[in-house]
C-alpha cells in the first residue's frame, strides 16, 4: 500500500503532473504525520527519480522540477520553523568558485524536501568559504561544482578546514566527480554523492554519526 | 601479442576525415584531439591573453596540429564568447576555460524584448572568424577546420540560467518560442559566418538535448524542431556534441535533424553507439576527459584501443574526447601517448580487433 503511494507519487512528479502529485500527498497526510509523509513518501520517490538519474532513466529538468515542487509541498506541511525538520547537523552548500548553480539547486531543493534545513551559500571562492564555515561552526558542508579547475579546488578547501581543526565533513558532487570516481578521494573530500538523494542519504547517515 | 597494421599513412586529415564520414575505412582512424586551452601553454601565455589576439590562436593550433598529429584545426574560444555578443560577461580563469559571468535575461519578460545580435558587431566573434581564415590560409583544404556554436536551445543555459530556463521550457511555451527564434535566426549567422571564413564545418553544441538534461518526449518537441529548423540554414556540414551527455535513446532522433556526427559521452557504450548510428551519422568521441588527467600512457593506449575496437570498423567514427575540450589539467605526455596509440592501432585495416575483443571478454 504504502509503496503503490510512493510509486504513484514518483509517476506523477516524473510526469511532471503537479496535480496528481499534491493529490496524493494530501491523501497521504490524512492517513499519516506530515513528518511521516515527508519520510516515507516524499524522500523515497526522490530516491527513486535520484536512482533513474543516475542510470540514463530520468532527465535533470525532472529531477530539478520534482525536487522544486516537492519542496513546495514540504514547506506546506513542515515550514521552515517546524521543530520536525531536522536542524542537525548544522549544514550548508554551496557552489565552489564556479557559476553554474543548478546542481545546488536541486540538491537544496531534494534536501529540503526531505525535511532538513540547511545554510544555502550561494557561490564563493575558498577563502570566503572556509571563513564562513568556521564561523557558522558548520558540520556538513556540500560543495557544489560542474567544471575540473572548481572539483580540483575543493582540496584546498579541505586543507584550510583541516588546519583550522574544523570537524567539518565535506560531501562534493558534480560532473568532474561522476566521471572520475577517485576524484573525491584525492581532494580530501569526505564523500561524494552521485545525486541529489545520494546526497539525503549521505546527510542521514552523518547526522547518526553526530548524534 | 596482437599485430598491428604497419600500413603506411597515405591519405591527409582531410582526406582521412571525409573517408571515415562516408562511412568507409581510410588510411587510419581519425584523431580529433579537440586541444583548445593548451595552445597558451605552447605559447607560455596566459589564458585570457592566449584568447585576446587571433594570431596567438593561429599559432597555437597549428603547432599543436603539429604537435599531437591530429586531424583536425578546432578555432573554438570558449562558450561565453556567444553571450559577449548578447551583453554578456566572460570570467578568465588561470587554469580552465573561460566561464559565463551573469546571465542577460534576468527574467522572462526580458525574452519579450531581446534584440538579436549582429555577428560583426562583436568583436570576440569577429576575433574568432579572423583565426577561422588565417588557419584556412596556412592549411588550404588539407586539415578540417572545425567552427563551433552553441545550439539555440542550449545557448539559454548561459543567458539566463539552466534553473530559469528549464523552467521557461516547461512553463511558458510561448516564451521559449519566442527565444528559441531569436537564438536560431543568431545562430545561423554565427554559423555560416564561420563557413565563410573558412570553417569545414560547424560543431553544433547541444548538451541540453542530452537525455541527461531532458526526457525524449520533450526533446522531440523542443530540441529536435530547433536542431531541424537551425540545421537547414547552416550552409555546411555540422556535428551535434552532446558535451559529454548521454544521446543512445535518441540517436535515430539526432539524426533525424540532419546532422553528419554526434559527439558522444563516456557514460556509454561505443559500440552500441555506433550500432545505434546505423551508418546515418559518425560518432566523435569517447575518451574520458576528465579522467584523462591522471591516465599513464599505458592507460591512454589501451583506452585508445577500446575506442576503435568498439567503433573503428568500416569507418564512421572520430577519436576524441567526449566533452568537446580536453581540460587544462590533461599534461602533454597523455596527449603524445593518445596520438602515439592512434597511429599504432588506428591503422586500417584493423586486423587486430576481434582477437583483442575475445581477449578482453576472456579476460573479464
Amino acid at each position: 500500500m504504502l509503496n503503490d503511494m510512493v510509486n504513484a507519487f514518483r509517476e506523477s512528479l516524473e510526469a511532471l503532473d503537479r496535480v496528481g502529485a499534491e493529490r496524493i500527498f494530501q491523501q497521504a497526510l490524512t492517513q499519516m504525520t506530515p513528518v511521516n509523509v515527508v519520510e516515507q513518501i516524499a524522500v523515497p520517490a526522490l530516491e527513486q527519480l535520484g536512482t533513474g538519474w543516475e542510470r540514463g532513466e530520468v532527465a535533470l529538468s525532472q529531477v530539478y522540477m520534482s525536487g522544486r515542487f516537492c519542496e513546495a509541498l514540504v514547506d506546506s506541511v513542515l515550514p521552515p520553523s517546524d521543530p520536525d525538520r531536522k536542524h542537525q547537523p548544522r549544514s550548508a552548500i554551496v557552489v565552489l568558485s564556479d557559476y553554474h548553480m543548478l546542481g545546488k539547486r536541486i540538491v537544496y531543493s531534494v534536501l529540503r524536501a526531505s525535511g532538513f534545513e540547511l545554510f544555502d551559500y550561494g557561490r564563493m571562492d575558498v577563502d570566503e568559504l572556509v571563513e564562513r564555515v568556521l564561523a557558522d561552526k558548520v558540520r556538513v558542508l556540500l560543495i557544489s561544482v560542474l567544471i575540473l579547475p572548481s572539483a580540483l579546488k575543493v582540496r584546498d578547501v579541505c586543507a584550510k578546514l583541516k588546519a583550522a581543526n574544523s570537524n567539518v565533513k565535506v560531501v562534493v558532487g558534480g560532473a568532474p566527480f561522476l566521471f572520475d570516481d577517485r576524484m573525491w578521494r584525492e581532494v580530501g573530500a569526505d564523500a561524494m554523492g552521485r545525486s541529489a538523494s545520494d546526497a539525503v542519504e549521505i546527510v542521514t547517515k552523518l547526522m547518526g554519526e553526530m548524534q | 601479442m596482437i599485430p598491428y597494421s604497419t600500413n603506411p599513412l597515405t591519405m591527409n586529415s582531410m582526406q582521412r576525415t571525409l573517408t571515415a564520414l562516408g562511412q568507409h575505412e581510410p588510411d587510419r582512424v581519425p584523431l580529433f584531439l579537440l586541444t583548445t586551452l593548451h595552445g597558451a601553454k605552447e605559447l607560455n601565455m596566459s589564458i585570457e591573453e592566449y584568447f585576446s589576439r587571433a594570431e596567438h590562436v593561429i599559432e597555437g593550433q597549428m603547432r599543436l596540429l603539429k604537435k599531437y598529429r591530429g586531424d583536425c584545426l578546432y578555432p573554438f574560444f570558449y562558450a561565453s564568447i556567444e553571450t559577449e555578443a548578447w551583453g554578456g560577461t566572460t570570467h578568465y580563469l588561470s587554469d580552465g576555460p573561460p566561464l559565463c559571468g551573469a546571465p542577460v535575461i534576468k527574467c522572462p519578460e526580458d525574452v519579450d524584448t531581446l534584440q538579436v545580435p549582429s555577428v560583426m558587431d562583436s568583436p570576440g566573434l569577429t576575433r574568432v572568424l579572423e583565426t577561422i581564415g588565417g588557419l584556412k590560409a596556412r592549411v588550404q583544404n588539407t586539415v578540417p577546420i572545425i567552427g563551433v556554436a552553441i545550439s539555440p536551445f542550449s545557448l539559454p543555459v548561459m543567458q539566463m540560467g539552466f534553473d530559469h530556463y528549464i523552467e521557461l521550457i516547461y512553463e511558458q511555451p510561448e516564451r521559449f518560442e519566442k527565444l528559441m527564434q531569436a537564438n536560431i535566426a543568431f545562430s545561423v549567422e554565427w554559423s555560416n559566418a564561420q563557413l565563410a571564413a573558412g570553417a569545414t564545418a560547424i560543431c553544433y553544441f547541444d548538451p541540453v538535448s542530452s537525455t541527461t538534461n531532458i526526457p525524449r518526449e520533450l526533446y522531440l518537441k523542443t530540441g529536435q524542431q530547433v536542431a531541424k529548423r537551425a540545421i537547414a540554414q547552416i550552409q555546411g556540414p555540422t556535428a551535434t556534441h552532446m558535451a559529454s551527455g548521454r544521446c543512445l535513446p535518441i540517436m535515430s532522433d539526432i539524426a533525424d535533424t540532419g546532422t553528419a556526427v554526434i559527439g558522444v559521452s563516456t557514460l556509454e557504450n561505443l559500440g552500441l553507439l555506433k550500432a545505434a548510428a546505423n551508418k546515418r551519422m559518425s560518432l566523435l568521441g569517447n575518451l574520458n576527459g576528465i579522467e584523462m588527467r591522471r591516465w599513464t600512457p599505458q592507460q591512454a593506449e589501451l583506452e585508445v584501443k577500446r575506442a576503435i575496437a568498439l567503433a573503428g570498423r568500416g569507418g564512421g567514427l572520430l577519436l576524441g574526447d567526449n566533452h568537446g575540450e580536453i581540460p587544462w589539467q590533461v599534461p602533454e605526455e597523455v596527449l603524445l601517448a593518445i596520438s602515439d596509440a592512434v597511429d599504432r592501432w588506428g591503422r586500417y585495416p584493423l586486423d587486430w580487433v576481434e582477437d583483442w575483443l575475445a581477449e578482453r571478454d576472456n579476460g573479464e
